[in-house]
C-alpha cells in the first residue's frame, strides 16, 4: 500500500513538472500550419521555425510570434479602372499569397493585417498598370478563338469593337500582374503566389447601353431571319415560274417537233403517191371538191358544153 | 397479508440508511469507472467507413488513419481530425439551393454579381454553374492552404468567366456548353494543384444559362423570327408543290397530244395515199371510162346538194338576163 502510494506520489509531481514547463513557456507547439519566429525583449533570436511538433525555449524571456506557413488568400475590393479604349469597368482580383520569410514579416508589416494593406496596394497598382494598357477585348478575352468561330458564319451579328484581333488575353494579362507584384512583395518577406482577374463588369451605365445594344444586335438578328425568310420565299417562287415557264415551253417545242415531223412525212407518203400521176391526183382532187364545196347555199350553172349535160345537147341536136 | 408488509416510517428511514451505505461502498469503483471511461475517451478514437484520419502529435503530421477503432495519447498531445474523402461535395454559383429534395427550392436573390459575366462579343449573360469535387489529399487538404473552400470558390469563378469571355453569346447560350464545362474543369484542377488545395474537381456544369432579363424579349424575338423564316420557306415549297407537278402533266399531255396528231396525220396520209394509188391503178387499166365515171359520181353527189342548178346553152353569151328575172320573181 505505501509503494502504491510512492508510485502516485511520482506520477503527480512529474504532471505538476509538465504542467509548470508548460505553463512556464518553456516548451511551445508549433502547428503542421504555422511558422514561429522567436524575440528575446523583442529582438529575433535565431531563425524562424518552419518544422511542426514540439520545441523549447528560454522562458520567461523569449516570446514566439506564430505566423501562418499556408498558402493565404487575399481578395481585394473591386476597382473602377478604364480600359486603353476609355471604357469603365470594374475589376475584381484575387490573389494567394504566402509568408516566405518570417522574420522580415514580422519587422515590415507586423502581422497579416498590416500585409493584407501592403497587398493592396501592390497589387491594385499593379493591376492599375496592366489594365489601362490594354483594350477592353483583350480583359474580356482570352484568345482569337472568336474570331474563327466567327468565320466560320455564326448566324448573329457582332460588333466590330468586339472583334478585334487581340495579342494579350486574360490569362496574359494576370501574368503581367503577377509578375508586377512580385517584385515588390519581397521586401516585405511575402512571395505573391498568383494574382487572378476574378471579375470583370460594366459599370451600371454601360450596362445599360450594353443591354440595349444587345437588343438592337438581337433585333437586327431577327430581322435578317425574317428577310431571309422572304427571300428564300421569293426565291421559291421565282423557281416556280422558271420552271413552270420550262415545262410548258418544252413541252411546247418537243409537240412542235413532233407535229412538223408528221406534217413532213405525210407530205412525204402523199408525194411519193401522187407523184404516180400527178394529173390523175389534180383530177380526183377536183372531183373531191366538187363534193366538198357544192352545198345546199350553192348555185351551179352548167352549159350544154360540159361533160355531163353533153348529151342532153346531143339529143336536141 | 399485504397490509403487514407494509413499513412504518422509521423502517423507511432504516431502509433508505442501508441503501446509502451500500452505494458509499461501491462509490469507489464508480468513481474508477468513471475516470477509466473518460481516459478512454481521450484514448480510443474511431473513423468511420468513408473517412481518413489525420492524426497530429504536438503539432506535427505524423500520419494517417484507415476506418476502424484506433488508440491516441490523451492530454492534447496527439489531435486526430477526421476527413470525408468518399464524399462528393458541391459549390454552388449564381444560386443557391435552400431545400434540397424532390421539389427542390432555389434562390434566385442576390447571385447577380457573381452570375453576371461578359461574353467574348462583349454582351452580358446570367450564368449559373456547379462544381463537384472530393478531397483527394487530405494531408494537403489540410496543411497546404488555409482556406480550400475559398480557394474553389474563386478560381472557379475565375476560370469560368476566363473561358465565357472566350466564347461567343450563342456558343455559350447552346452549342459550346460542354465544351466548357470540360475546359474549365480541366483549367480549375491545373489551378488548385498548383495551389495544392489536395482536391480533386469531379464536374464542372454549366446549368441555366440565360440573357439577362432586359434582353430576354429581344432573344425570344429572334427565336420566334427563326420559326417564322422557316414557316415561311416552307410556305414557298408549298406552293410549289402545287404547281409543277401539275404543270408536268399538263405538260405531258400537250406531247401526248402531238403524237396523237403525228399518228393520226400518218395514217390519214397513208389511207389516202393508198386509196389513190389503187384508184389510180385502176385508172391505168381504162383511163378514159374511169375518168368519166369519177366525174360523173362526183357530179351526181354534188349537184343534188345544189340549192339551184341552171342548165344554159353554151352558145348563150350572158347568163345574167336569166338570174335577174328569177331574183325579182322571188322577191
Amino acid at each position: 500500500m505505501k509503494k502504491l502510494r510512492t508510485i502516485a506520489g511520482f506520477f503527480i509531481g512529474l504532471f505538476a513538472v509538465v504542467i509548470a514547463v508548460f505553463a512556464s513557456g518553456a516548451v511551445y507547439v508549433v502547428n503542421e500550419t504555422q511558422q514561429v519566429v522567436l524575440t528575446q525583449f523583442g529582438k529575433p533570436v535565431g531563425k524562424p521555425i518552419i518544422s511542426a511538433g514540439m520545441h523549447f525555449k528560454t522562458p520567461f524571456i523569449q516570446e514566439a510570434h506564430y505566423f501562418d506557413k499556408r498558402l493565404l488568400e487575399w481578395d481585394g475590393d473591386p476597382n473602377q479602372i478604364p480600359t486603353k479604349d476609355k471604357k469603365y469597368i470594374w475589376v475584381d482580383t484575387t490573389a494567394r499569397w504566402r509568408i516566405t520569410d518570417a522574420l522580415k514579416f514580422l519587422q515590415s508589416v507586423g502581422n497579416e493585417i498590416g500585409a493584407q494593406g501592403r497587398i493592396d496596394d501592390i497589387i491594385n497598382s499593379a493591376t492599375r498598370d496592366v489594365i489601362t494598357s490594354h483594350l477592353l477585348v483583350e480583359v474580356v478575352r482570352d484568345s482569337n478563338r472568336i474570331l474563327q468561330s466567327e468565320e466560320k458564319g455564326e448566324d448573329v451579328i457582332v460588333t466590330d469593337e468586339a472583334l478585334e484581333r487581340i495579342d494579350a488575353g486574360r490569362e496574359t494579362l494576370e501574368k503581367a500582374i503577377l509578375a508586377k507584384a512580385k517584385v515588390l512583395a519581397p521586401q516585405y518577406g511575402i512571395d505573391i503566389h498568383d494574382v487572378r482577374i476574378k471579375r470583370i463588369n460594366y459599370v451600371e451605365d454601360v450596362r445599360n447601353k450594353v443591354y440595349d445594344r444587345m437588343i438592337a444586335e438581337r433585333k437586327r438578328a431577327a430581322e435578317k431571319y425574317r428577310s431571309e425568310g422572304q427571300g428564300k420565299s421569293a426565291e421559291i417562287e421565282g423557281q416556280v415560274s422558271k420552271e413552270l415557264k420550262e415545262i410548258t415551253s418544252e413541252a411546247y417545242r418537243q409537240a412542235q417537233v413532233i407535229i412538223g415531223k408528221a406534217d413532213a412525212g405525210a407530205v412525204d407518203i402523199y408525194g411519193k403517191a401522187y407523184n404516180q400521176n400527178p394529173e390523175f391526183y389534180s383530177f380526183m382532187k377536183t372531183m373531191e371538191t366538187y363534193k366538198h364545196t357544192i352545198d345546199g347555199n350553192s348555185t351551179v350553172i352548167l352549159t350544154t358544153d360540159s361533160d355531163y349535160y353533153k348529151y342532153l345537147k346531143s339529143l336536141r341536136d | 397479508m399485504e397490509w403487514q408488509n407494509v413499513p412504518t416510517p422509521e423502517e423507511i428511514i432504516d431502509v433508505g440508511k442501508k441503501k446509502v451505505g451500500d452505494f458509499w461502498r461501491f462509490s469507489r469503483w464508480f468513481i474508477v469507472a468513471i475516470f477509466l471511461i473518460a481516459g478512454l475517451r481521450g484514448v480510443m478514437y474511431s473513423i468511420g467507413p468513408d473517412e481518413v484520419g489525420v492524426i497530429q502529435r504536438f503539432g506535427r503530421y505524423i500520419g494517417l488513419s484507415s476506418p476502424g477503432l484506433h488508440v491516441k495519447i490523451p492530454f492534447w498531445v496527439d489531435k486526430v481530425t477526421p476527413i470525408k474523402v468518399e464524399k462528393v461535395f458541391k459549390q454552388e454559383f449564381g444560386f443557391k439551393t435552400l431545400q434540397p429534395g424532390v421539389k427542390t427550392r432555389y434562390s434566385r436573390g442576390n447571385y447577380r454579381d457573381e452570375s453576371l459575366m461578359l461574353t467574348g462579343d462583349l454582351n452580358i449573360l446570367d450564368v449559373r454553374w456547379i462544381v463537384q469535387f472530393k478531397i483527394k489529399d487530405p494531408v494537403k487538404l489540410m496543411f497546404a492552404t488555409r482556406n480550400p473552400l475559398d480557394n474553389i470558390q474563386d478560381i472557379s469563378e475565375v476560370v469560368m468567366r476566363r473561358f465565357v469571355g472566350d466564347y461567343s453569346v450563342d456558343e455559350v447560350l447552346t452549342t459550346k456548353r460542354e465544351e466548357i464545362d470540360d475546359l474549365a474543369q480541366q483549367e480549375i484542377q491545373k489551378i488548385i494543384d498548383n495551389y495544392q488545395v489536395g482536391v480533386q474537381i469531379i464536374t464542372v456544369k454549366l446549368l441555366d444559362v440565360n440573357p439577362p432579363e432586359r434582353v430576354k424579349p429581344a432573344f425570344n424575338e429572334v427565336n420566334e423570327a427563326k420559326q417564322e423564316k422557316e414557316k415561311m420557306i416552307n410556305q414557298a415549297w408549298e406552293a410549289y408543290n402545287k404547281v409543277i407537278p401539275k404543270a408536268k402533266g399538263t405538260a405531258e399531255k400537250t406531247i401526248r397530244e402531238a403524237e396523237g396528231y403525228d399518228t393520226d396525220k400518218i395514217n390519214r396520209a397513208k389511207g389516202e395515199s393508198e386509196r389513190f394509188l389503187a384508184t389510180l391503178e385502176e385508172y391505168r387499166k381504162a383511163p378514159d371510162i374511169t375518168k368519166k365515171r369519177l366525174y360523173l359520181e362526183a357530179l351526181s353527189d354534188a349537184l343534188p346538194k345544189a340549192k339551184e342548178k341552171y342548165i344554159i346553152d353554151s352558145k348563150q353569151t350572158s347568163i345574167l338576163p336569166l338570174l335577174d328575172i328569177k331574183n325579182k320573181g322571188g322577191n
